[in-house]
């Protein structure tokens, strides 16, 4: 270990703890809601307050994202991966589903932060 | 070093086992395809023990294969950008001649994940995953971290026999 390799570390860490804690980086939205981007272009959102199921078209597809108990998932879609439809429902501020086969993202803004993922991750 | 392709393919060889190892450890982020750049490992022990060009190419090839292998196309480009970023900010700081391999490592890490947040960036076409720049970041830290130190007592036995 020379000395530049601890300013190295020391200077990382410090970026991304001030990155992390200015919240800089954060969307910031009251109450939760389920926001559906197709291309990243946004589309709809939909509050998990009330329960609803939208229907996502793309042009490689369709997802249908699901709200009900303050979570949302996608609970059908015709991907090949079906990798967001396995997805777990989300609930937590920044927590996501991404169908990348046909570039939908649900992301949560504003709500909750899941502080034990905060942590974890 | 007469025996150069050998060495090649050995590296290569060994860079492309890595990334089957990366692909079946899981990385508990939101963004499918984002990998922990473990076969930064092979190229950094390429770049000590045999040279700039040589990691180069054994960075490219271990992309390709292991693209082909086990990440798709996708995956194709998250590898790239992140191994080509990597490998940039590496040899500058090997050349600064300021540091050990595990500061280098640890620049390698971090870079390697923003080249991957900046592809995810593009694909999602939105700020969805700038968020995750932070934990990326940490997290590079960490498995630079660990790779130099493994990378600093492999160069010390390797440069005494190739
Ligand atoms: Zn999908």
């Amino acid at each position: 270990m020379k000395r530049w390799d601890v300013v190295v570390v020391l200077v990382a860490l410090a970026v991304a703890g001030g990155l992390y804690f200015s919240g800089l980086l954060r969307a910031d939205t009251p109450g939760g809601v389920a926001v559906v981007y197709v291309n990243g272009v946004e589309k709809a959102r939909l509050s998990l307050l009330q329960d609803t199921e939208y229907r996502v078209e793309t042009e490689h597809g369709y997802n249908i994202v699901v709200v009900k108990d303050g979570k949302a998932e996608i609970i059908d879609a015709d991907c090949p991966d079906k990798i967001c439809v396995n997805h777990k429902p989300i609930s937590f501020r920044k927590e996501s589903i991404t169908c990348l086969p046909h570039k939908v993202v649900v992301e949560i803004e504003g709500g909750n932060e899941n502080s034990v993922d905060a942590v974890v991750q | 070093m007469r025996k150069k392709v050998a060495y090649y393919g050995i590296f290569a060889a060994l860079s492309i086992l890595m990334g089957y190892v990366e692909a079946i450890i899981p990385v508990p982020l939101p963004v499918p395809g984002i990998k922990l750049g473990l076969s930064n490992v092979i190229v950094l022990l390429a770049l000590y023990v045999m040279g700039t060009k040589e990691a180069f190419y054994i960075s490219i090839i271990r992309v390709f294969i292991s693209a082909l292998l086990f990440r798709g196309f996708l995956g194709f480009w998250y590898s790239m950008a992140g191994a080509f970023l990597s490998y940039i900010v590496m040899v500058l700081a090997m050349k600064s001649d300021k540091m050990s391999t595990i500061g280098v490592s640890v620049l390698g890490g971090i870079f390697h994940n923003l080249g991957q947040i900046a592809v995810a960036i593009i694909i999602l076409g939105r700020t969805v995953v700038v968020y995750l720049v932070p934990v990326l970041m940490v997290s590079g830290v960490a498995t630079g971290f660990a790779i130099g130190v493994v990378a600093s007592y492999c160069t010390k036995y390797l440069q005494n026999r190739i």
